[in-house]
């Protein structure tokens, strides 16, 4: 009782600030992490946000395995989205991945390393500098990105670094959906003996040259990641290409 | 507060239920010296325990042929005091089918008896005991307490085992896990099939090969339509006089592969996949969410890589 007391208090006294405090209002997270105020600073640098359910992360509210939790990022209702950050509150390594929707819609579907139970966030900035937040909360037991990667014991991914499987959907419900498998460890560098080793850059191309969407891949995306995008509006063939921490690179022809 | 009160009463009472870390095993006789122990069809809860496992025995005439050891030391415990209300023989073989944990995690109170199971089976203990052990204190608490990796000290091999004076015959099959191993009993008729077999509750497939789980399915089923066979004792479920529960096992594991290689081929994105809603035969089995939930988990990866190719 005394704690709905204090919330009341404090909610009336939010109502109460004078308008000219802010242009916009302290936004206050929908999902009530101890971590949003840092999260604010540290990963957008303070500049100003709105929650906003536009922007929605899909995700399982319950993960059974931390190494491979399913993200999919739809900001397609934003209008005006130039640029998209992925991350994760309780994580050791808070960034997960950035994307820059140049020609295509901004959707991203991937998977991501949990160290714990945590709120995993997209913030989508549109032109005038403004980040939308939106997220969701994971469960899950832990321990994604201090655990070996599963290859770790094997040396089948050396002779298969960077190999590429990708598809496009170009009929039925899927229509315009491009999937793509690249072999990479995306290696931490937080089990001990093992340096941080994962992909940095990804880019999709048409045919012409245009690109489409830009990928800035961070540590905790998951091994062998998986990418799920759609194309917009071209048509044709599409152009993967990108390159790991240590310049190895990669780039494959996806047929419509 | 009223709510707040009943939620406390609830509170305390589970707290003293859990107190007692009883699971109140009852053997149950299926055949001729022959019982069982059979386990809840929910997922592992503090409340449970862990008690979701099919266990049995044999009364043989040279001793007790115990099968599967339950989740935790506590529950090897009162199993083996359960055994000795039933039979005052000594125990004279425990066998663990697989190497999931609720099979094997109460070996600790057979120290002084010969455990037995397949080569691999001892391997995978070997290798992923100690994880599977410190997950089940995660999901079920004290009732681990005093809970140690055992593992088996024999190798069993396919083929008839004379044990105690009894004839049973070894059938070393796998899709479940690497090596699922089958005990038939051909004295009373009764197959013991582990975990390759379900009833009435959603299968498990963190370590599952769908293909070879089906093939095994099919190997089962031909021994119920043997003369001498009487009961089928599944790893989790009821246990039942017909080949049922091979069916139905089979028809999860066939909608869930065509469910997984469907969804793969037409594009879909994990998220995707998690939520499209299960048929109502499926739906309406006890853990049937949380089951296909994590099946997707385990078994999209490959039909996704499949896809892709």
């Amino acid at each position: 009782m005394k704690f709905l007391l204090t919330v009341t208090a404090f909610v009336l006294a939010t109502l109460q600030l004078p308008a000219a405090a802010a242009a916009l209002p302290e936004a206050i997270d929908p999902l009530d992490s101890a971590r949003w105020t840092d999260m604010h600073k540290m990963v957008l640098g303070g500049a100003p946000v709105v929650f906003d359910d536009r922007v929605i992360v899909k995700a399982p509210a319950t993960a059974e395995n931390p190494m491979q939790v399913p993200v999919t990022v739809d900001a397609t209702a934003l209008p005006g989205v130039q640029e998209v950050l992925v991350f994760a509150d309780f994580n050791p390594i808070l960034q997960i991945l950035r994307f820059f929707p140049e020609s295509a819609p901004a959707f991203l579907g991937f998977r991501v390393k949990l160290q714990q139970s945590s709120p995993v966030r997209a913030a989508a900035k549109t032109a005038d500098g403004v980040w939308h937040v939106g997220g969701t909360l994971v469960n899950t037991v832990g321990g994604g990105c201090t655990a070996p990667s599963a290859n770790a014991g094997s040396k089948e991914w050396q002779q298969r670094l960077n190999e590429v499987a990708g598809r496009q959907w170009s009929e039925g419900p899927q229509q315009g959906r491009v999937r793509m498998r690249i072999v990479h460890p995306m290696d931490t560098g937080l089990v001990a003996g093992t340096p941080a080793f994962f992909l940095e850059e990804i880019n999709f191309t048409d045919a012409a040259g245009k690109r489409l969407m830009r990928v800035q891949t961070y540590e905790p995306v998951s091994e062998n990641p998986v990418f799920t995008l759609t194309r917009g509006n071209s048509t044709g063939p599409l152009d993967a290409s990108g390159r790991d921490n240590n310049g190895n690179a990669f780039n494959v022809r996806i047929a419509p | 507060m009223k709510r707040l009160f009943c939620y406390l009463t609830l509170l305390v009472a589970g707290g003293l239920n859990a107190a007692e870390f009883d699971y109140g095993l009852k053997a149950r006789q299926i055949a001729s010296d022959v019982h069982v122990f059979v386990g809840r069809t929910e997922d592992f809860t503090p409340a449970n325990g862990g008690n979701i496992v099919n266990t049995g025995f044999i009364v043989a005439p040279g001793g007790t042929i115990v099968i599967d050891s339950g989740s935790s030391r506590r529950y090897g415990e009162q199993m083996r005091q359960a055994i000795a209300g039933i039979s005052p023989k000594s125990v004279a073989l425990v066998i663990n089918t697989h190497h999931h944990p609720d099979h094997f995690l109460g070996n600790q109170a057979f120290a002084d008896t010969p455990i037995a199971a397949l080569a691999a089976t001892r391997q995978g203990i070997g290798a992923d005991g100690n994880v599977f052990a410190e997950n089940l204190y995660g999901l079920t608490g004290d009732w681990m307490k005093g809970t140690e990796v055992f593992a088996p000290t024999q190798t069993l091999a396919a083929g008839t085992l004379e044990v105690a004076g009894r004839r049973l015959r070894l059938i070393a099959l796998n899709g479940h896990t690497e090596a699922d191993l089958v005990i038939y009993d051909e004295t009373s008729g009764v197959l013991f099939a582990g975990d390759l077999v379900f009833n009435e509750r959603a299968p498990t497939t963190p370590h599952a090969n769908v293909e070879h789980w089906l093939a095994a399915l099919d190997q089962l089923e031909a021994i119920t339509r043997e003369t001498g066979f009487k009961m089928l004792v599944p790893g989790h479920g009821e246990v039942a006089r017909d080949a049922a529960p091979i069916r139905q096992t089979r028809a999860w594991l066939e909608w869930l592969q065509r469910t997984l290689r469907e969804s793969a081929a037409a594009g879909l994105d994990m998220n995707e996949v998690l939520a499209r809603p299960l048929p109502p035969e499926f739906a309406k089995l006890p853990v049937a969410a949380s089951e296909y939930r994590r099946s997707v988990g385990h078994l999209f990866p490959a039909a996704e890589q499949e896809a892709l190719k």
